[in-house]
């Protein structure tokens, strides 16, 4: 495609220095995008949305917070109190974690549903992976500054995972904390690197985007697009359906900051830290639970390895491993629509890590209806969570005989008009 | 696999010595502050004041909240003026290097009963009153939690329970032994308003001050927000409409 030649005598003199006119041109207007794509690929851009809405109210927030063991709490009150508009960027930022997480946790599955993850998409999707793991970080650092009593136990709890490894574990958390135990140099230096990391995570979707450019985005059919009869350019078509996607989003989004603002909070944080006190049961935030009750599923030595060790190491793998599901998953079709079994299966899977999450939520020896622990049910959920993963996706795609996908898109398209309810 | 069964064995039989009565979930109660439209009585926000005042405020503090925030649900600066003083607290150092006590200004945090926690407990016999700036945030059931537990005191313990040295049975807190004295009794304030100063009144409206503590920006927020999402609801339906203009000519 030809970008336009510009008149204007400013925008031709930066253009020939530095092309942003031509760029901008290139990949956010004429930018050729498959025309069948469904509101599943309206999660993207939430996504990269919801990380600026963090990464602002973040920045407002840091003008007012003390990260002092001392003060912490204290000042987090003081912002909802005496600043202006205080409570509302401290809302905003606190549920636009779990929203985050919840955008992000959509958009991933979208991939799997539709196979976004294979050739020529791995960096695509592998980068996508390190953006969840560092998220994941950063959510947990935030996590610790309002300094409660779950910040500071989660805080404990998760750093004290690393005194698993032999030999240098106990040494590698006394490092993390800066001390003996968590402490003031803790949370300076969780307050240092969460600031720091969403930045990093900008960098990585900057990445994650030039990927997306080289060879554009899947689609519902999971077919490569054949020519310009199967695209469409970027804006009006999807700048005005990402603003209509953004605008249902944020009346979830804000309908929670502004009517359940504490919806997604343990009471437990609203009570000042006290290293003294333990609380009856120690939870990480909802999109964390899985992993939570993957590391508590392991209760059994195997061998000479420890429980704790092995637990940790599950937990771990379990985000690290999403990064070869382009080559687990052996099927050369990508999108589910034309794998019968393994459209089964993936709401199978679904619905296991749902479980871990809810698990996850339960203290391990409570049980289920009287019946069963949820320590049993963490441990059935934890196998078939790894069983999906490295065994049913390389076996599925030799063994399953997948229905034919259309030639074309704009084939398909003129055929059948449904593109948008069968995800759903 | 031995290891486990001998380990849930042990949780079991640990578990069931200390195992506490099942504790009853709290009823909801139909306050002032519920639901989208929902805002703080103001008259009931008074009297609560009153009994924070004369009750509960000579064992807990409230130390987030500030006599000054009082101006943002209806209190003028005279009266606001007026409650302070009858509290001292300690300021200084003056020029002598000494510290002093004087009476509290509207812009000092409601004053502690006590200077520190040490001697909080010591007052109370070992147990601490927690501060209740955010306690109606910082329980499960919040304020339905809170009230059940102020008017949750039994004067006959049920048959096995065995109520500990200075403790008092109570339905509702965890473990039904609390170390804080029944706080409310038939007449324990007298009302500026005549309202009659019942338990179950006084419980109302000390729980819906401390919820005001707890939330005092809640009115704003909801004000805000049926505006934000009105303005939202119709900015997003004409997008859609947009949407079906813009597309109406792909196929
Ligand atoms: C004589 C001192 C005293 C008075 C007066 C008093 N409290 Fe308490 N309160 C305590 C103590 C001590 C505790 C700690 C109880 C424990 O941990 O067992 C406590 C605990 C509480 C709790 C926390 C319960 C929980 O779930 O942990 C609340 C809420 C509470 N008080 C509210 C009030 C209110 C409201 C009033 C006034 C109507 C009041 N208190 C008056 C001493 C007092
Ligand atoms: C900060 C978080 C992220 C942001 C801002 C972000 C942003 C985007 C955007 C804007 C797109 C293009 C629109 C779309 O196809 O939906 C995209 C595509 C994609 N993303 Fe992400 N993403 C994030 C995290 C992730 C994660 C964690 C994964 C999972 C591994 C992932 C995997 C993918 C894949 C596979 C595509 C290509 C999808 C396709 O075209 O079918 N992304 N991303």
């Amino acid at each position: 495609m030809t970008s336009p030649t510009w008149n204007n005598p400013v925008v031709k003199w930066i253009e020939y220095r530095l092309p942003v006119f031509s760029f901008t041109q290139d990949h956010l207007i004429d930018y050729p995008t498959p025309k069948n794509l469904n509101y599943w690929w309206n999660f993207g851009s939430l996504a990269g949305i919801t990380l600026t809405i963090m990464i602002v109210t973040g920045i407002v927030l840091a003008m007012h917070y003390t990260p002092h063991v001392d003060y912490a709490f204290e000042s987090v009150e003081r912002i909802m109190r005496d600043v202006n508009y205080g409570w509302l960027i401290r809302y905003v930022h606190m549920n636009g974690g779990s929203m985050f997480f919840a955008v992000v946790y959509i958009h991933i599955f979208r991939g799997l549903y539709y196979g976004s993850y294979k050739a020529p998409r791995e960096m695509l999707w592998i980068i996508g992976i390190i953006i969840l793991l560092t998220m994941m970080a950063t959510a947990f650092l935030g996590y610790v500054l309002p300094w409660g009593q779950m910040s500071f136990w989660a805080a404990t709890v998760i750093t004290n995972m690393f005194s698993a490894f032999p030999l240098i574990g106990e040494p590698i958390v006394t490092w993390l904390w800066g001390g003996f135990s968590v402490d003031n140099p803790t949370l300076n230096r969780f307050f240092s690197l969460h600031y720091l990391l969403p930045f990093v995570i900008f960098a990585l979707v900057f990445l994650h985007l030039w990927a997306l450019h080289v060879h554009h985005s899947n689609n519902p059919l999971g077919i490569d697009t054949k020519g310009p009869q199967d695209t469409i350019p970027f804006h009006p078509y999807y700048t005005i359906k990402d603003l209509f996607g953004l605008g249902v989003f944020m009346l979830v989004f804000l309908g929670f900051v502004f009517f359940a603002p504490n919806f997604f909070v343990e009471p437990d944080n609203y009570i000042k830290a006290n290293p003294m006190q333990t609380p009856t049961h120690i939870v990480p935030e909802w999109y964390l639970t899985p992993f939570y009750a993957i590391l508590r599923a392991i209760t059994f030595d195997i061998w000479f390895i420890p429980a704790k060790l092995i637990g940790v190491i599950a937990m771990f793998g379990s985000v690290l491993i999403l990064v070869l599901v382009p080559w687990l998953d052996t099927s050369k079709v990508r999108s589910a629509r034309y794998r019968p079994i393994y459209k089964q299966v993936y709401w199978f899977f679904l619905i296991d890590c749902i479980v871990l999450g809810w698990v996850g939520f339960n203290s391990p020896d409570a049980m289920f209806m009287g019946a069963v622990s949820f320590l049993r049910i963490g441990q059935v959920a934890t196998a078939y969570y790894f069983l999906h993963l490295l065994v049913v996706l390389p076996v599925l795609g030799k063994l399953e005989r997948p229905r034919s996908p259309p030639e074309s898109i704009s084939a398909a398209v003129t055929k059948d008009s449904d593109t948008v309810t069968e995800a759903a | 696999m031995g290891k486990f069964v001998l380990g849930a064995v042990l949780a079991l039989t640990l578990g069931a010595g200390t195992a506490f009565a099942e504790v009853p979930k709290p009823a909801a109660q139909a306050w002032s502050f519920n639901g989208v439209f929902g805002t703080f009585d103001r008259a009931a926000l008074r009297r609560g004041l009153q009994v924070y005042t004369e009750v509960c405020a000579a064992c807990h503090s409230l130390s987030l909240v500030y006599y000054r925030h009082l101006q943002s649900v209806g209190f003028s600066e005279e009266e606001i003026k007026t409650l302070a003083r009858e509290f001292e607290v300690e300021d200084g150092p003056n020029d002598d290097g000494e510290m002093f006590t004087r009476p509290a200004k509207p812009t000092d945090p409601f004053a502690s009963p006590f200077p520190n926690a040490q001697a909080a407990r010591a007052a109370n016999a070992g147990a601490l009153p927690p501060d209740l700036s955010v306690m109606t945030k910082a329980r499960k059931g919040g304020e339905d939690y809170l009230h059940a537990v102020l008017v949750g005191y039994r004067d006959e313990v049920p048959a096995g329970v065995e109520v500990m040295e200075g403790l008092f049975f109570n339905e509702y807190f965890s473990g039904q032994q609390i170390a804080m004295p029944p706080p409310l009794a038939d007449g324990a304030v007298e009302y500026a308003d005549g309202t009659k100063a019942t338990v179950q009144q006084m419980s109302m409206d000390v729980v819906t001050f401390l919820a005001w503590a707890a939330e005092p920006t809640l009115e704003d927020r909801k004000r805000l927000g049926i505006k934000t999402l009105l303005f939202l609801l119709v900015l997003t339906a004409m997008l859609y409409a947009l949407k079906r203009k813009i597309w109406s000519d792909v196929h």
